[in-house]
């Protein structure tokens, strides 16, 4: 299947160009048309950065230094302004991780979402915010003619991000980008946000880029996987094999150190992974893990992190290969997904 | 109102009404050094506007059967060294000192936060460019700006409305910019870049509506600035010219005689006063609200 985005070797950096803080290097990864994809990783990793990239959206004063971004064959990367803002306004829509301050405080959540209408489609004002309480409906809020009239601050952080996303997805865009969209709900609300996502995907086929920390979340949802540590992709492919078959030491880690139903009253340690993340001002020769990983060897500190396919849609960057052939489940959550 | 009619009569109340009561809620909701601060402000309107109607005299009525005569129930405010009533030219004072000072208050603002706005949301060369002029406006001592265009103008209050402008924006521009660096950063005005809205948009639509607050919340505290500099203007003679009055011209009138008829100047200065603290409450009140009730 062609991908709906493609992004390869993407590199974001920033400061000047002698010494740059390099914080995406050569990142890749391809989303199809009505496919969700989790990226995953730990706080400054680069999925976030590498999420926005798609939008060109990278705070100052970063900036995308190499790369490629197509989305539906066009070169995201070379649009000009006016072609920018037409993909922003119809191909692409995108959400955040805070939704107490995704709305702007001064207008009605109808008139915000009718404005998109407005603008981007050139809906007719009466027409536009009959069809915003209509959006609002179809995102799962109650009572939504009553709704319509709030301001952002009366409403609760589920319902503001349902807004969002009936905001985000009014103009009927093919990509989602979804930037930690649950992290700030609680679990609940979190639960009723994914399965919103996924009957909007379901209803109009529109595809997924789901940045999460979080791999309960990703299990939920997703049906392919991105891991990203230090900037770089580490692993990637369908859930199922991520979950069974990681063969990464750091994919493996984060899954042992999620705790699980099982586990509890048992009074076993979660092993965490030992260490921190590099900060950007350290370079790294060879694997960016290798500090923290317990299978590094000699030789480590000289392979390319190129990903290395391990079988169908399923790449690793990790050339040991630590875990060729086990092939057990390393949780017991992979066993429960969904 | 479809949605309205859709509801049907029976279930929540009208949805404009509830909205309608919310919004009045929220202005009885405001801190009581608000209201006090508004109700004293509205009380100076009122009686500047009916001046012409509350004045029991003419302001240059004069009368040399009743000079420096002490405050009465005739002459509330007492009479001047030419008989006219001190009551009833502060009256027409404030009428023209308010009207003044709405003026170089209100038109300076919308300018600057415009400015403001654009200087934070471009960033870069532009805001460097626009802070550095800020900054040159502000170091600038303002009094003797405003004395140097009087000079060119002549006296009269045309100097103030040309002087103040001109410097008074970059005030709002401050404001506004350190305002608009912050907001920048919000999702909310990275989600108009997200939706593919113009910059213009984005400005004048998203970021000026929620810049405005703060800066109409300064905006009291400058009318008492700009008062006070209307009123040391028109003490030193270069605001609006005898026999008009203006207050500062009435208070330097009485200073010859204070220690014989300490009302003539202290009276209306103490008007000068009264609006001070009311805009001092109003905005100190308002600025409360938004930190207690306040938006991210």
């Amino acid at each position: 299947m062609t991908a709906l985005l493609r992004i390869e070797g993407l590199r974001v950096e920033f400061g000047d160009g002698d010494a740059p803080l390099v914080a995406v290097d050569g990142a890749g990864l391809s989303v199809a048309p009505g496919e969700v994809v989790g990226l995953i990783g730990e706080s400054g990793s680069g999925k976030s950065l590498t999420c926005r990239s798609v939008m060109r959206l990278v705070p100052r004063p970063g900036r995308i230094a190499a790369g490629e971004i197509e989305f539906d064959g066009r070169d995201v990367l070379a649009m000009s302004a006016q072609e920018l803002r037409d993909f922003r306004a119809h191909d692409a829509g995108m959400i955040y991780q805070d939704p107490f301050s995704s709305l702007n405080p001064v207008y009605r959540i109808r008139d915000q979402i009718a404005e998109t209408l407005r603008v981007n489609l050139g809906v007719g004002k009466a027409d536009a915010r009959a069809q915003a309480v209509e959006l609002l409906d179809g995102v799962g809020i109650r009572d939504p003619e009553r709704r319509a009239l709030s301001y952002p601050h009366e409403l609760s952080g589920g319902m503001r991000q349902r807004v969002m996303i009936a905001l985000a997805t009014a103009s009927r865009p093919r990509l989602l980008l979804a930037d930690e969209p649950t992290t700030a709900l609680d679990v609940t609300t979190q639960a009723q946000i994914l399965a919103l996502l996924l009957r909007l995907r379901a209803e109009r086929a529109m595809a997924v880029l789901l940045v999460s920390h979080d791999f309960g979340v990703i299990a939920q949802v997703c049906d392919r996987v991105v891991v990203m540590y230090a900037g770089h992709v580490v692993e990637t492919g369908p859930l199922a094999a991520l979950y069974t078959n990681a063969q990464h030491p750091y994919t493996r880690a984060l899954l042992e150190s999620v705790p699980e139903l099982e586990s509890a009253g048992r009074r076993t340690r979660r092993p965490g992974i030992a260490g921190v993340p590099p900060e950007l001002t350290e370079v790294l020769p060879g694997c960016v893990f290798k500090p923290r990983c317990r299978h590094a060897q000699p030789g480590c500190e000289a392979i390319s992190m190129a990903l290395e396919p391990v079988s169908e849609g399923h790449e690793t960057a990790c050339p040991v290969r630590p875990f060729a052939g086990t092939g057990s489940a390393p949780t017991a959550r992979a066993g429960a997904q969904r | 109102m479809s949605a309205v009619d859709v509801l049907g009569a029976p279930g929540p109340p009208p949805v404009e009404t509830a909205a309608w009561r919310r919004r009045a809620r929220g202005l009885r909701g405001l801190p009581l050094q608000a209201k006090i601060g508004a109700g004293i402000l509205a009380f100076l309107v009122l009686v500047a506007l009916l001046a012409p109607l509350i004045a029991p005299y003419g302001q240059n009525q004069l009368d040399f059967d009743n000079i420096l005569s002490a405050p009465s129930p005739s002459h509330l405010f007492g009479t001047d060294s030419t008989g006219r009533d001190v009551f009833s030219r502060t009256l027409y004072a404030l009428r023209v000192d308010l009207a003044i000072v709405v003026v170089v208050t209100y038109i300076p603002l919308p300018i600057g936060v415009l400015i403001g706005a654009m200087a934070g949301y471009f960033g870069g060369i532009v805001d460097s460019v626009v802070a550095r002029v800020i900054d040159v406006m502000i170091a600038f001592p303002f009094f003797v700006l405003v004395i140097a265009v009087i000079a060119v103008v002549g006296p009269g209050v045309k100097g103030v409305l040309i002087g103040v402008p001109i410097v008074a924006w970059a005030l709002y521009a401050r404001l506004a910019r350190s305002e608009m660096l912050v907001m920048r950063e919000q999702p909310f005005m990275l989600a108009t870049t997200a939706l593919g809205y113009s910059r213009r948009r984005a400005i004048l639509r998203h970021a000026v509506p929620n810049l405005m607050r703060p800066c109409l919340i300064y905006s009291t505290l400058d009318m008492v600035v700009n008062l006070l500099l209307l009123a040391s203007l028109a003490y030193l003679g270069l605001g609006a010219q005898p026999p008009n009055a203006e207050l500062g011209s009435i208070v330097a009138d009485g200073q010859s005689t204070l220690l014989t008829a300490w009302w003539v100047a202290t009276l209306p200065g103490l008007v000068v006063v009264l609006f001070g603290v009311g805009a001092g409450m109003l905005g100190d009140g308002l600025s409360d609200g938004r930190l207690r009730g306040g938006v991210q």
